[in-house]
């Protein structure tokens, strides 16, 4: 019930949190009724069968990447330290955090790391290149191949891949590296599209 | 020691023969007599107006408290979701973030940051979705002085949390009582009543009698719920050889609906209490109980109910399409089995005031008794009834269709909003169907607007089908 929710969060704990992300107490708070909510099992923690309970992100094609993206290597479950972690690179990128010391730590929503994130989603393998056959899963799960009236046959998917690969490739290895990566996005306006933004 | 005691119990034991009939006398007085003829005496709406007045000052209070003390604050539930939402369809959000490319999207393509779209929408999802918190209760903007509803409020000042006592013992010790009373009342007559009907070979004279019987019953139950039910449109209710629908929160919804007219109840036929009340109302009029097994067959189904609406002398049918109870904030997808049968659809919108009690039935957290006791010790059932003009389906419109105007309609009216998503979404996932749908919007982005497929993408709207 929601009468856990703001006990169990120490205020210590949110102003770790709030350190550690950016999040402001209110919207720490709300997440965290968020988080309890998806968790049935009362155990302060998400598993992956949590995450796929919501609708919404079952039918999404990439689903299962996005939801990967919440556990750590190997781990079944995420705390909400993690969880407030992986949707902090999310935040709004506020006008103020720009021009901050540049000596100090990046942020976890700024703009490289926002698309560090995006590439991660890429990159299974995490060698730090998007190779041909890691763009093609990410294809695969994105399109339609089989149903009749629209589907792309496995040969088209691989020259969308090769395509996509030879615009984005510099140094010729056939994979596209992280700056490489950052290169051809570079007009795309990431902060925001890849941001959630609260509406308190 | 043990002689005081038995002196104490008979004692106790004395009082109790004398004040029990008085208890019972009062209780047909003053409650079941008028119930029955459907009068009032007044004490509920008396009741409810100093109800409203306690809760408006409680509110006050609260409010003065939280800008007192802000630290101790916890964010109110925001009735428009956590986030914002970009509205646009997935081929104008792809477009946008596509802009970056010098070729332009209809010759289809691929690029890398189509899949930034995918990954902000599953997030989104993540933070705030609309389909889960439909099955659990609403949240109230300001605590209603129950402690079930007190997610986010902590101790504000002294007088809020006597009058928070004083509601606790008048809503467990003198309502409770008196509800339960009723509500046993209500039931035990509605069984041996309608026996007695049963018994009666006089058509009309036994239609008659039913309905008054029935009518009895659930004026008494709702009494027993100290429910204030407010009718509108009366003059589009359910007339016979009809089927009416409804949204659905509660198994309470029955007695609401039933307080006003004769219905003819569909379900599966249960054991144990509520299959002696099944059997009973049976013998009285016909009623619609389905086994278990025959439930899986729709088709069997269908008939059946075709064949009561055809007989233009029985009651209307009551159903609820959701199929499952949702919270009142919305109306989800209508199962067309019901639209399928033919007949005139009456639809009906009902909405529950939640400051007052809540009344969804949250069927995976409390059973049923559980869930009864809790709408008992409420301050009370405030709801909101209005009939809407009878409806049939239209020439080339299919039982889909016809389920989604209705559906829109009874939204529309009870101010709920309108959704597409399956309200059996609580218990079973989702169908693969619709990530499918998903993949195809996206391919035939990719291939281009040449080729085999050149229908128009589906508007966000429609594609949650």
């Amino acid at each position: 019930m929601g009468s856990r929710a703001s006990s169990l969060l120490r205020e210590e704990e949110i102003e770790e949190i709030k350190k550690e992300t950016g999040f402001s107490h209110s919207q720490i708070t709300r997440l965290y009724s968020r988080f309890t909510s998806l968790d049935k099992g009362e155990n302060g923690t998400l598993g992956r069968e949590d995450f796929q309970r919501i609708p919404e992100l079952a039918i999404n094609p990439l689903g299962d990447r996005i939801i990967n993206a919440f556990f750590p290597e190997g781990e079944d479950q995420v705390n909400f330290r993690g969880f407030m972690r992986t949707l902090a690179h999310f935040r709004p990128i506020e006008d103020n955090e720009k021009n901050k010391d540049p000596t100090a730590s990046e942020p976890l929503n700024s703009r490289i790391n926002k698309l560090l994130f995006a590439f991660q989603l890429y990159d299974l393998d995490r060698d730090d290149k998007i190779s041909r056959d890691e763009l093609l899963q990410v294809l695969r799960m994105m399109v339609l191949r089989m149903m009749v009236g629209v589907n792309i046959s496995d040969e088209q998917l691989g020259s969308i891949a090769d395509r996509t690969i030879q615009e984005a490739d510099q140094n010729g290895d056939n994979s596209i590296s992280f700056n490489e990566f950052i290169k051809v996005l570079e007009k795309v306006d990431v902060e925001q599209k890849m941001s959630i933004r609260f509406l308190h | 020691m043990t002689d005081l005691c038995g002196g104490g119990m008979e004692g106790l034991w004395s009082i109790a023969v004398v004040l029990l009939p008085v208890w019972f006398s009062v209780m047909i007085g003053f409650i079941m007599i008028p119930a029955m003829f459907g009068l009032s005496l007044g004490v509920t709406s008396v009741y409810i107006q100093i109800l409203v007045k306690i809760l408006e000052w409680a509110t006050l209070r609260i409010e003065r408290g939280h800008r007192e003390q802000p630290t101790l604050s916890v964010p109110a539930p925001l009735p428009f979701g956590l986030i914002q939402r970009e509205g646009g369809s997935m081929e104008q959000e792809m477009g946008e973030l596509r802009r970056y490319r010098t070729q332009s999207i209809s010759r289809g393509e691929f690029a890398l940051s189509d899949s930034f779209y995918f990954y902000i929408k599953g997030l989104e999802s993540i933070v705030d979705d609309q389909v889960t918190q439909r099955f659990s209760s609403e949240e109230l903007v300001s605590w209603n002085l129950l402690t079930r509803t007190n997610h986010n409020f902590h101790y504000i000042s002294l007088r809020l949390t006597i009058i928070w006592g004083l509601g606790v013992i008048i809503r467990y010790c003198v309502l409770f009582p008196l509800r339960i009373t009723l509500a046993i009342i209500g039931l035990t007559w509605l069984v041996i009543g309608t026996t007695l009907v049963g018994f009666l070979s006089n058509k009309r004279l036994k239609n008659w009698l039913s309905e008054l019987v029935h009518l009895m019953c659930y004026r008494i139950c709702a009494r027993g719920l100290s429910a204030t039910i407010q009718y509108h449109n009366k003059e589009n209710k359910p007339q016979k050889g009809g089927i009416c629908v409804a949204n659905h929160t509660s198994p309470i919804d029955i007695v609401i609906l039933a307080n006003d007219g004769c219905y003819a109840m569909v379900g599966q036929s249960h054991g144990g209490l509520m299959g002696v009340i099944q059997r009973s109302m049976v013998k009285s009029c016909p009623h619609v109980w389905f086994e278990r097994s025959e439930m899986r067959d729709r088709n069997a189904v269908t008939s059946r109910l075709r064949a009561h609406v055809a007989a233009k002398t029985n009651l209307p049918i009551l159903i609820f399409p959701e199929g499952t109870c949702i919270n009142n904030t919305s109306v989800m997808m209508f199962k067309k089995g019901s639209f399928e049968i033919g007949g005139t659809i009456y639809p009906v919108a009902i909405k529950y005031d939640p400051r007052f009690g809540d009344a969804f039935w949250n069927s995976a957290k409390y059973n049923m008794v559980n869930y009864l006791l809790r709408m008992m010790t409420s301050w009370a059932i405030v709801v909101n009834v209005w009939y809407l003009p009878p409806m049939t389906r239209r020439e080339g419109e299919d039982a889909a269709q016809f389920a989604n105007r209705v559906k829109s309609a009874i939204a529309h009216q009870g101010g709920l909003l309108d959704m597409a998503w399956d309200g059996s979404l609580k218990r079973a996932k989702v169908k693969e169907a619709f990530k499918e749908q998903q993949q195809k919007m996206y391919s035939s982005m990719v291939m281009g607007k040449k080729g085999r497929n050149s229908q128009e993408p589906h508007t966000e709207s429609t594609r949650r089908q």
